[in-house]
């Protein structure tokens, strides 16, 4: 049996390894520094949310209410948060509707509700830190991570105008030292010759932001943050109810191995 | 207490019933960790249908407020989430038991004679529980729900002369739709359960006629009494010796199901697929279009075999839809594909072993294959005769297909020749 299983773990290994082998644009993601348990960045999170998505983005599975979860008592959603709609029980819906939207920029704004549930967290993260300047798109925008997105850089404001850099590498190895090197997202393309080239965001030195980056990174991680909440409002309430389920299963288990054995001692 | 069963027994036998159907049912005392899935798949069976019944009360089958309907009971029902998690968690632990309860019976002979029709019927449960999933599956009503239906019914097209016609009627549209979804639905939650139910009691009072088969494939009907019990000499009685020892199998299965339930409801996208979180579109095709775990071994084969097998033969996808078809019903012929002299695999040769270890393996990186695309390895290099540019995944699932059917056609051959041990009088026990 333990053959047979390494047999598989060996030719399983073996297939993921030449996949990674065989090339193409590989897209290293910085992981999202986000921590559901900290309120105050949920808070930040949803005012983000609030002032730079909602105009054009909806989440119409959330309701406003639900944000007393994350610490907020209602007066101050319905002052604070509550600009597109009145009664505290509505859903979060964009005041732009759908049909604008499209003749606007092409295609709807998605929903936003569950996003971080078809994203994921690193994605999102990276995909708000991958907006860089490109004249050749409609928006003037364009991004690393989702490239020819049509959603233009909205919190440009905050983070300054980024652009692309390109850095060629001799091969494979270096590029891969030159990204770690670099500490951030970053893609790797394969260019001529073997050689690598990799693409990163610098800041442009003459378009500044109101943020420092690290400033306008954390800014990010609280939207990413919040948005990852918004996606389960439940998931905290999840995780430690399962931690109490476990236990009760675990002298649930000791009662019930107790009862089997001392009526299957008799049989010999 | 006693007056009011007698009371009972005189109109209706459930005391008779209680006792032949477990509470005087001899069961062999041999039974090892293998024998906890087929209570279990029971268990789970109950947990599916009661979860099931709370979420109909709150979903909508509507192809318009659908996904909006799950949403809905994720966040506004109270512990909406937690009974839809147990219900899509739950679905694919049906899977889980099912296979190693399936595997068990690989194991150790227990479609041989004279369990032929225990078996039969359990084949006819796990094709019944793949129609019931996959009618489940299309309800959330997001992207791979949408597309994932989409294909399977189209693989009804394939059909030669009636194909179009036979995919339509399954449908009940050009597309899958709203009234798709709700035909889905009335399957899913009334059809098919009904189907699973009656034949979950007949496989039970099949084997409860026949009696269970064991980790030594020993027959303890055969065996003397024992003077004092007037069992067989290593029977006994189901209650209460397997009622206390399959509690404490639920609740170890109970743990592991909270886990995937509290902490990884997703499963990292193989319980809950990521894109199936996106409503469905059907104007837009998403890239990767994979169905849930528990159907891609069959997938992988479908997407094997070739479209164009021999030069006279008209090209058809139709070709790979019928092995998949056949992969399934296999199963049925296993008891008479059989004939070794023993039924365990404790007492089986060599030959029997490496061709169920080959199955196994075979059908696991089939699942595997049928997760990702077909480009997954690469492509074999150009200069290579008759492989060169392939996928190499793909002659890989070509190689393992073949090996799935070889373990079945040629079971009659492998088995008789197998050089067997012999099985001893008692069953091996502590």
């Amino acid at each position: 049996m333990n053959k047979l299983a390494f047999l598989l773990a060996a030719t399983l290994l073996a297939g993921s390894g030449a996949a990674l082998a065989s090339g193409g644009a590989d897209l290293r993601m910085e992981p999202a520094p986000i921590n559901r348990l900290d309120a105050a960045s949920l808070q930040r999170g949803a005012r983000n949310f609030v002032n730079y998505c909602l105009n054009c983005h909806s989440a119409k599975y959330m309701r406003y209410a639900r944000l007393t979860d994350i610490g907020v008592d209602t007066a101050m959603i319905q002052d604070n948060l509550m600009f597109a709609s009145t009664k505290i029980g509505d859903t979060m819906n964009a005041a732009m509707t759908p049909a604008d939207a499209k003749a606007w920029f092409g295609t709807p704004p998605p929903d936003l509700s569950v996003i971080s549930h078809v994203r994921g967290s690193d994605w999102l993260y990276n995909y708000f830190l991958g907006f860089y300047r490109d004249d050749k798109s409609a928006s003037g925008w364009n991004n690393l991570v989702f490239p020819n997105v049509a959603m233009p850089h909205v919190a440009w404001q905050l983070s300054g105008t980024g652009k692309l850099v390109e850095t060629e590498f001799e091969n494979h190895e270096k590029a891969i030292a030159g990204v770690i090197a670099r500490k951030g997202l970053a893609k790797l393309e394969p260019g001529k010759d073997g050689k690598w080239i990799m693409l990163a965001i610098e800041p442009d030195p003459d378009a500044p932001g109101t943020m420092t980056p690290v400033q306008y990174q954390l800014w990010v991680a609280d939207l990413v943050n919040y948005l990852n909440y918004m996606a389960e409002p439940d998931k905290n309430k999840r995780i430690s109810l399962g931690i109490i389920v476990l236990i009760y299963l675990g002298v649930l288990f000791a009662f019930a191995y107790a009862l089997k054995r001392s009526y299957w001692k008799d049989l010999h | 207490m006693q007056k009011i069963m007698n009371w009972i027994d005189a109109r209706f036998p459930l005391t008779a019933l209680w006792e032949s159907q477990w509470g005087k049912y001899v069961a062999p005392k041999n039974f090892n960790f293998w024998y906890y899935f087929g209570s279990l798949a029971a268990f789970v069976l109950v947990l599916q249908i009661v979860t099931g019944i709370v979420l109909t009360m709150n979903y909508k089958p509507d192809a318009a407020r659908a996904f909006e309907s799950v949403e809905y009971i994720m966040r506004d029902v109270e512990w909406g989430w937690l009974i839809r998690y147990m219900h899509s968690t739950g679905a694919s632990m049906f899977f889980v038991v099912v296979y190693l309860h399936m595997f068990r019976g690989l194991m150790y002979g227990s479609y041989r004679k004279p369990r032929e029709l225990t078996w039969i019927f359990g084949c006819l449960i796990y094709l019944c529980l793949m129609g019931e999933a996959f009618f489940g599956y299309l309800l959330p009503w997001g992207q791979m729900s949408y597309w994932g239906a989409q294909v399977i019914v189209n693989l009804f097209a394939t059909v030669p002369f009636i194909g179009e016609g036979l995919s339509q009627w399954i449908r009940g549209d050009y597309t899958i739709s709203d009234i798709t979804l709700n035909r889905f639905f009335a399957f899913h939650v009334a059809a098919f359960p009904l189907l699973l139910i009656g034949l979950v009691a007949a496989h039970l009072m099949a084997l409860h006629e026949t009696g269970s088969n064991n980790p030594d494939g020993i027959e303890i009907k055969q065996q003397p009494k024992d003077p004092k019990t007037g069992l067989p000499l290593d029977g006994i009685y189901s209650h209460p010796y397997y009622t206390y020892k399959d509690i404490v199998g639920v609740i170890v299965f109970l743990a592991v199901f909270s886990i995937i339930v509290f902490f990884v409801p997703d499963m990292g996208g193989y319980f809950l697929e990521a894109n199936n979180y996106v409503p469905a579109n059907p104007l837009q095709t998403p890239e990767h279009i994979a169905p849930v775990w528990y159907f891609t071994p069959y997938y992988a084969i479908l997407r094997a075999v070739p479209s164009k097998i021999l030069p006279f033969l008209p090209a058809t996808q139709f070709y790979g839809v019928m092995a998949m078809g056949a992969a399934v019903m296999i199963f049925f012929a296993l008891p008479w594909l059989d004939r070794g002299k023993v039924k365990s695999i404790r007492y089986r040769g060599t030959l029997y072993k490496s061709w169920l270890a080959a199955f196994v393996i075979a059908f696991l990186i089939l699942g595997y294959l049928g997760v990702v695309p077909v480009t997954v390895w690469g492509q074999f290099s150009e200069s290579l005769p008759i492989l060169g540019g392939a996928d190499k995944a793909t002659v890989v699932a070509r190689v393992l297909t073949l090996v799935y059917f070889l373990f079945f056609l040629l079971m009659p051959w492998y088995t008789a020749r197998d050089k067997t041990k012999p099985v001893p009088e008692r069953v091996i026990w502590k």
